[in-house]
């Protein structure tokens, strides 16, 4: 294993590339910008991304997108993607959080409408939504209705009454992963997601109201039905304790088999199977069962976040005009399908902590945004609000259609609560006009602003690299965290 | 010397173990857990529970061993107050840990640990005994 940081040459204003040394396979590229690439001192996720260079069938490059930092095994911000016939997956190259993703719902209500009820809105979101450390929902599901969950994903929640069909039509792969298998799950995972459907989690989840502050691309805008001034709410949360078991059983399973890869890895947390080998299938049918639970998960958040906004504002659904605008995933493996030496190739795509950005005119983009391109969700730091960006055919070419996914960390949490000491970070963002209330003492100061690098700087690098395009900018009023 | 410390990782948690023995240091490792996840003297030592692991080798062990640890606490909300170690070589570990039941009434869970990752995970002999690192997802 190599723990030197490797050189990296730079390519272009936007690219750095570490050339194939020792195991490596294919060269690392990673997308960043000269002040990121500073601010990033002594962060080993360069050697990350020359250790997934290392892995059996990658295709063309390792890449990392500039939110990129330390992760563990695959960098966070990491994207590869792997031959069906001779290449891996890796649970490791997933992350813990399976389809730990954002959905964003936006309105019919204008700033104004919600000025004076913020607050109250605020209240009632912390005190009806759990979040928290080991949180608990609502439901208590039986474990038939559970796997039911798995095998069916933001389906099981609309037939139940938690949505609309639209909310579907509105998610990546409808909210329903193909090929999930419940019996693929362990009876530890199922016991932990028994009853955590419905709830938020801790750490950098959140849920926060959001208001459109700034267009960049008019036409972009108003085919995704967005205009200057208009109340949105994005949701971040995963597949909870479900997702993290599913990780670690199959992660566990690999690195005891790592022998039969004829391989040597520079990192047990890389273990993997080979996507054609059983386990590597058992892997893909038991992630997709995570996968569902997290879009579920989201459409209950998102459904109940609704109820709330109605009753708070005394409002019906048709004044508050509240629906899904999108869904993305940015913690996944995936089967897809892209072009490579001039014909069309399935490869099997990790995106650990990175978003897909499909193109203009892609079958996989909802009918009313397919001129445009896919919706791009990137959630900023606490308070910070977010961007969103339309997927392009550059990035269907060079990064297996495949984006940033928020802003990165750059102080470790044991940092953050040191530089917080002393300091009122939630009293510091109700001075920026920002309401923010969590569940755990020590989350406001982890995730402060300050330990995270820079979102505009890192949607600029993507901008310009022309991996995704800005259509909007998102002001952040008021946030609950776990 | 300390038991342990946490030490610095962008996104996650590391810990660094300190023991004169391997039944010492995977004592103490259940000691940063149990002291991360819960003020341990709220928790009273009223059952007894056996955590079992096995591993390819004392890395191995390590990780599945602190794997088994925090399922105890986040998949069965068992939260820990001791630990004995009562066999250990290089690929078998039997530990009796003393605890009870999460009682939101009475407990708070301090800190969300997700899992543990193999990422770096060492065991090293050094003049001060044996020194063991893990970097937790949290």
């Amino acid at each position: 294993m190599s723990d030197r940081r490797p050189e990296l040459k730079r390519l272009d204003e936007n690219r750095w590339q570490i050339s194939p040394v020792g195991g490596m396979r294919v060269p690392g590229i990673i997308y960043s910008s000269e002040t990121l690439m500073k601010q990033m001192g002594a962060d080993e996720s360069p050697i990350q991304v020359a250790n997934v260079g290392h892995l059996p069938g990658i295709v063309k490059y390792s890449l990392a997108m500039p939110d990129m930092h330390w992760g563990y095994g695959f960098p966070i911000g990491g994207v590869a993607a792997f031959s069906m016939d001779e290449g891996v997956i890796s649970p490791g190259g997933v992350g813990y959080d399976i389809n730990c993703g954002c959905r964003l719902m936006t309105s019919r209500l204008h700033i104004d409408h919600i000025r004076d009820h913020l607050k109250t809105l605020i209240m009632a979101l912390f005190q009806n939504i759990p979040s928290g450390v080991g949180s608990r929902g609502v439901l208590k599901l039986s474990e038939k209705e559970e796997k039911k969950v798995l095998a069916e994903g933001s389906a099981w929640a609309v037939a139940r009454g938690f949505g609309t069909a639209a909310d579907i039509e509105a998610t990546e792969d409808g909210g329903k992963m193909p090929g999930a298998d419940p019996e693929k799950v362990s009876a530890r995972a199922l016991e932990r997601g028994r009853d955590q459907l419905g709830t938020l989690g801790s750490g950098n989840h959140f849920l926060e109201i959001e208001v459109v502050e700034e267009i960049y691309d008019e036409p972009a805008a108003q085919a995704f039905g967005l205009e200057l001034g208009q109340v949105a709410v994005m949701i971040h949360s995963g597949s909870r304790g479900l997702g993290y078991q599913v990780c670690d059983d199959y992660l566990a399973r690999m690195v005891k088999h790592i022998g039969e890869l004829g391989v040597a890895l520079p990192d047990r947390q890389l273990a993997c199977a080979y996507v054609s080998s059983e386990r590597g299938k058992d892997y893909l049918a038991a992630m997709a069962c995570a996968a569902n639970y997290a879009w579920a998960n989201r459409q209950l958040l998102m459904h109940r976040t609704r109820e709330i906004f109605e009753k708070t504002l005394g409002m019906g659904p048709k004044e508050t005009g509240m629906r899904l605008f999108y869904d993305i995933c940015h913690n996944i493996a995936k089967i897809e399908t892209f072009p490579l030496e001039g014909r069309l190739v399935k490869l099997c795509v990790h995106r650990k902590g990175a978003t897909r950005a499909f193109p203009p005119g892609h079958a996989s983009v909802p009918a009313s945004y397919r001129a445009v391109g896919q919706p791009v969700l990137i959630p900023g730091d606490m308070g910070t609000g977010s961007y969103i960006m339309a997927g392009t055919q550059k990035a269907y070419e060079e990064t297996f259609g495949s984006t940033c996914h928020g802003a990165g960390r750059v102080m470790s949490r044991t940092q953050a609560m040191k530089a917080g000491r002393g300091r009122s970070i939630a009293r510091e963002m109700a001075d920026k006009g920002i309401i923010v209330m969590a569940s755990g003492k020590g989350t406001i100061s982890e995730e402060m602003p300050d330990a995270y690098k820079d979102l505009d700087a890192v949607v600029d690098v993507v901008h310009k690299a022309g991996i995704s395009k800005k259509v909007a900018r998102l002001r952040a009023l008021g946030c609950i965290k776990g | 010397m300390k038991k342990y410390r946490i030490f610095d990782h962008t996104a996650d948690l590391g810990i660094e173990v300190r023991g004169v023995s391997l039944a010492d240091l995977f004592d103490n490792a259940v000691s940063a857990v149990a002291d991360m996840t819960a003020d341990r003297e709220r928790v009273k030592a009223q059952e007894i529970r056996v955590i079992r692991a096995e591993g390819s080798d004392r890395e191995d062990l390590w990780v599945n061993f602190l794997r088994e640890v925090l399922y105890a606490v986040n998949g069965e909300r068992f939260l820990i107050a001791e630990c004995h170690i009562k066999e250990i070589d290089d690929t078998h570990v039997a530990a009796e840990v003393r605890g009870e039941p999460l009682d939101p009434l009475r407990h708070e869970i301090k800190k969300e640990l997700k899992a543990v990752t193999y990422h770096q995970a060492s065991i090293k002999q050094d003049a001060h005994g044996l020194r063991g690192r893990v970097i937790l997802d949290v």
